[in-house]
């Protein structure tokens, strides 16, 4: 193997000759300007990391000198914790319809707004600005928004002649939905990259599609979606480990409505998604060890999530440059 | 491979060994860090004799308005002990308590409203452990009635002290209770559930106008352990080792109680629909305020919100009802508030208890504090003061303390964990999800055992 020249040092010989650098790599230098990073990496990801896995061994409850108990923690999680199970449902379900919805919505929306000739950009803009508000206040603003009594889309449901409109929010079998359509209300961030990628796609390949004359459905069916194939799989990947974490829209939304002691996930559980399940035990509870088995069951399904989708990507995820994953 | 790559290569191993290294020595330090051990107390501070100046913090939940009222009990503390000055920190939690005790850099004393967390917080010796101070001074723990050491004290440690408490009884709107041509409060629970019937208002449509009481756990204040004290349902056996959820019989009356109302009503979707309206628990649009229900379970401190915010409010208090086999124990009802203490690693654990023992006990500050926020001080003798501005209203939860039967319920080692299970299952049967009562009991009390047994290791 050639050793690799030097970044900025020409071959040969120049006007002005300069003395010949070092071949040594200069390690301190390196290691200096590595350092801000390789600190923050190691005291802010790595040592949470290890002692996060050294936790999900232990009984811990914040107070006390942690207790080795083997795997306990993952004994009592997959057999004895029915909440458990509930979270994992729960996320399964935000992770198969929430995300899925989302990106459909998010490319529905993006090719509507690569039509407009007049006031495109207020457009663009108009449906971005969501994604900027803080979940927080989406959430709460959503809370009244969806309220089944004095909320403004149920009184247009009534007004419509619905006669039952849904509870949203006070009913298991509807809220769920309700953080559905919060996160489309919000879509702008995954609408924008599907816009730039719907406008990356070449127009002769459309052009061409024209003469062979193929309809609307078979352009986009066989030239829009193999071409924006590399944002549906990178919005996919972010959209799986978004939904895995998902918290703050569904914390904010089962504590406001239950204003007394009940259990997080209001109502009945629907809303107890795995994150907030981990903030409970850990926080609500004190059951850090035990927080740290569900983290880090949480990042080994994530990871093997992310690595099926890129092993899978290269049947249907097209580059234009070729293969991205080997 | 090139001496570059190879150099590279082995330097690299020889990098990722010394950060294996010392990342498993960052873990097993912080795995072993816990501020350590507070040695027990010298001899008795001489307030008449010289001492340094020093100022200790006390770290609290209290915020705005309460917090303000709270702050200005210090400068008589400082008049009685002139050497010591309070910084009060004023809306902090159990969790940011309990990370200063972790990282060494606790206040010297903390005050808390997280009951559930007392069985841990003794347990683990979190809160210092006050007996060896309360023998050392000859402090009177005779001063607070029985019922306060069941929520300051766990598995023998005394960790915390009582200041101010919540009791919770039955609001009830005298007008309707005119309109309904009902005279005096519900004393048994099929009165209650008689009354609920007759003070409820119907639409023209079938949706309900006015509840008469909402019998939902999770609405505003009703819940899990409000209704277990005057039904009498216990939590736990009694060595406290096992869930008694399953084999209490008074938590299907709890059950059993909420379902007729609920069908009375219209079902549960049409409590739902009727709960979803509810206004903000501390506002001037509470139901109870705005008039919404008739007759609502709430704390003591209603009382001064409807002072505030509705004074032209007519309503009156009364004891929760308890069922009618047990009519006897009317009268009974939870209580349980403020808990302070001092934490483990205190920098200055003479000076905390000084001013500690002196905010449980001293009678001023407890009535100043009870007519302010308008809780209920929690010794005989503030209970007894006659500068305790005493209404009609507030006279009952002060009678519901004094019952030798009011308590908080039983504290365990798996803190609210507890609460949220027996909760979400009454959520399930309040929404008639649960076909099985019995044997979704059981089911409770079973998630309950396990937690306990998780919690006590093996």
């Amino acid at each position: 193997m050639a050793t690799p020249p030097i970044a900025g040092v020409a071959r040969g010989t120049g006007a002005v000759r300069r003395s010949r650098p070092s071949r040594r790599t200069p390690w301190r230098l390196v290691i200096l300007f590595l350092s801000p990073w390789a600190i923050g990496f190691l005291v802010f990801i790595v040592y949470p990391m290890v002692t996060s896995l050294y936790f999900s061994f232990t009984h811990y409850d914040l107070l006390s000198t942690p207790r080795w108990i083997g795997l306990d923690n993952y004994k009592f999680m997959f057999t004895k914790d029915a909440f458990f199970w509930l979270s994992v449902k729960n996320t399964v379900w935000i992770v198969a319809v929430g995300v899925s919805v989302r990106i459909l919505f998010a490319i529905a929306t993006a090719t509507l707004l690569t039509r407009p000739r007049r006031g495109i950009k207020g457009y663009r803009t108009m449906f971005f600005l969501p994604s900027m508000a803080p979940p927080v206040a989406a959430a709460l603003a959503f809370v009244y928004l969806l309220n089944p009594a004095f909320g403004p889309l149920n009184q247009l449901l009534s007004s419509a002649g619905v006669a039952d409109p849904p509870l949203w929010f006070f009913s298991p079998s509807t809220s769920k939905w309700g953080l559905v359509i919060l996160g489309l209300w919000g879509v702008g961030d995954a609408m924008i990259i599907f816009l730039a990628g719907l406008l990356d796609v070449p127009r002769q390949l459309y052009e061409a599609a024209d003469i062979e004359g193929a309809g609307p459905w078979q352009k986009f069916r066989s030239v829009t979606l193999p071409m924006i194939s590399p944002v549906i799989f990178f919005s996919l990947v972010t959209g799986i480990i978004w939904g895995f974490q998902y918290f703050t829209q569904a914390y904010v939304t089962s504590t406001v409505n239950a204003t007394s002691k009940t259990s997080l996930g209001y109502p009945e559980g629907s809303l107890l998604f795995y994150s907030v399940y981990l903030y409970q035990q850990g926080f609500s509870y004190f059951k850090m060890g035990y927080a740290s088995a569900l983290a880090w069951v949480l990042f080994v399904v994530t990871m093997a999530c992310t690595l099926v989708m890129i092993r899978t990507s290269r049947r249907w995820v097209h580059y234009q440059g070729g293969e991205m994953f080997r | 491979m090139t001496g570059w790559i190879r150099q590279m290569t082995i330097g690299r191993e020889a990098s990722m060994r010394r950060i294996l290294v010392a990342v498993t020595a960052f873990a097993l330090i912080g795995a072993a860090c816990t501020a350590g051990g507070d040695e027990g107390p010298a001899s008795p501070t001489d307030a008449n004799a010289s001492h340094e100046p020093v100022t200790i913090e006390i770290w609290g939940a209290w915020t705005g308005r309460e917090l303000k009222q709270f702050n200005a009990i210090f400068d008589n503390f400082t008049a009685q002990y002139p050497w010591i000055t309070v910084e009060s920190v004023g809306a902090v939690d159990d969790p940011k308590i309990i990370a200063a005790i972790n990282s060494g850099t606790p206040p010297a004393a903390v005050l808390s409203f997280g009951l559930d967390s007392v069985g841990k917080f003794c347990q683990s010796g979190a809160w210092q452990d006050l007996t060896p101070f309360i023998e050392r001074d000859g402090y009177d723990l005779s001063q607070f009635p029985d019922a306060v050491f069941k929520y300051t004290s766990f598995g023998g440690s005394q960790c915390a002290l009582p200041f101010l408490t919540d009791a919770y009884g039955l609001y009830y709107n005298l007008d309707k209770f005119e309109n309904a041509r009902l005279s005096g409060p519900p004393k048994t629970i099929s009165e209650l559930t008689d009354y609920a019937k007759q003070l409820t208002e119907f639409n023209p449509d079938g949706s309900i106008k006015v509840m008469g009481l909402v019998p939902f756990s999770g609405y505003y204040e009703t819940n899990s352990v409000t209704l277990s004290i005057p039904f009498g349902a216990k939590w736990y056996s009694e060595d406290g080792t096992t869930s008694a959820v399953d084999t209490d019989p008074q938590w299907k009356a709890i059950a059993d109680w909420q379902k007729e109302l609920v069908d009375f009503y219209g079902g549960p979707e049409a409590v739902t629909k009727f709960v979803a309206q509810q206004g903000d628990e501390f506002s001037s649009s509470n139901d109870f305020e705005t008039g919404r229900v008739a007759m609502n379970i709430d704390g003591e401190w209603r009382t001064a919100f409807i002072e505030n915010e509705v004074p032209d409010l007519n309503y009156m208090t009364a004891p929760i009802p308890v069922p009618d086999d047990m009519a006897d124990s009317y009268g009974v009802g939870q209580i349980g508030g403020t808990i302070i203490g001092i934490p483990k690693g205190s920098p200055d654990p003479e000076s905390a208890w000084l001013l500690v023992s002196w905010m449980a006990s001293d009678t001023d500050t407890l009535v100043y504090m009870a007519n302010n926020v308008r809780n209920v001080p929690t010794t005989t003798a503030a209970l007894e003061s006659p500068d305790l501005e005493v209404t009609p209203q507030f006279q009952t939860f002060l009678d519901i303390f004094a019952n030798p039967s009011s308590h908080y319920k039983e504290t365990s080692a798996i803190g609210s964990l507890d609460q949220d299970l027996v909760g979400g299952f009454l959520e399930k049967w309040q929404q008639g999800k649960v076909t099985d009562l019995q044997a979704g009991l059981d089911q409770v009390a079973e998630q309950i055992n396990a937690e306990l047994a998780q919690a006590s290791g093996p």
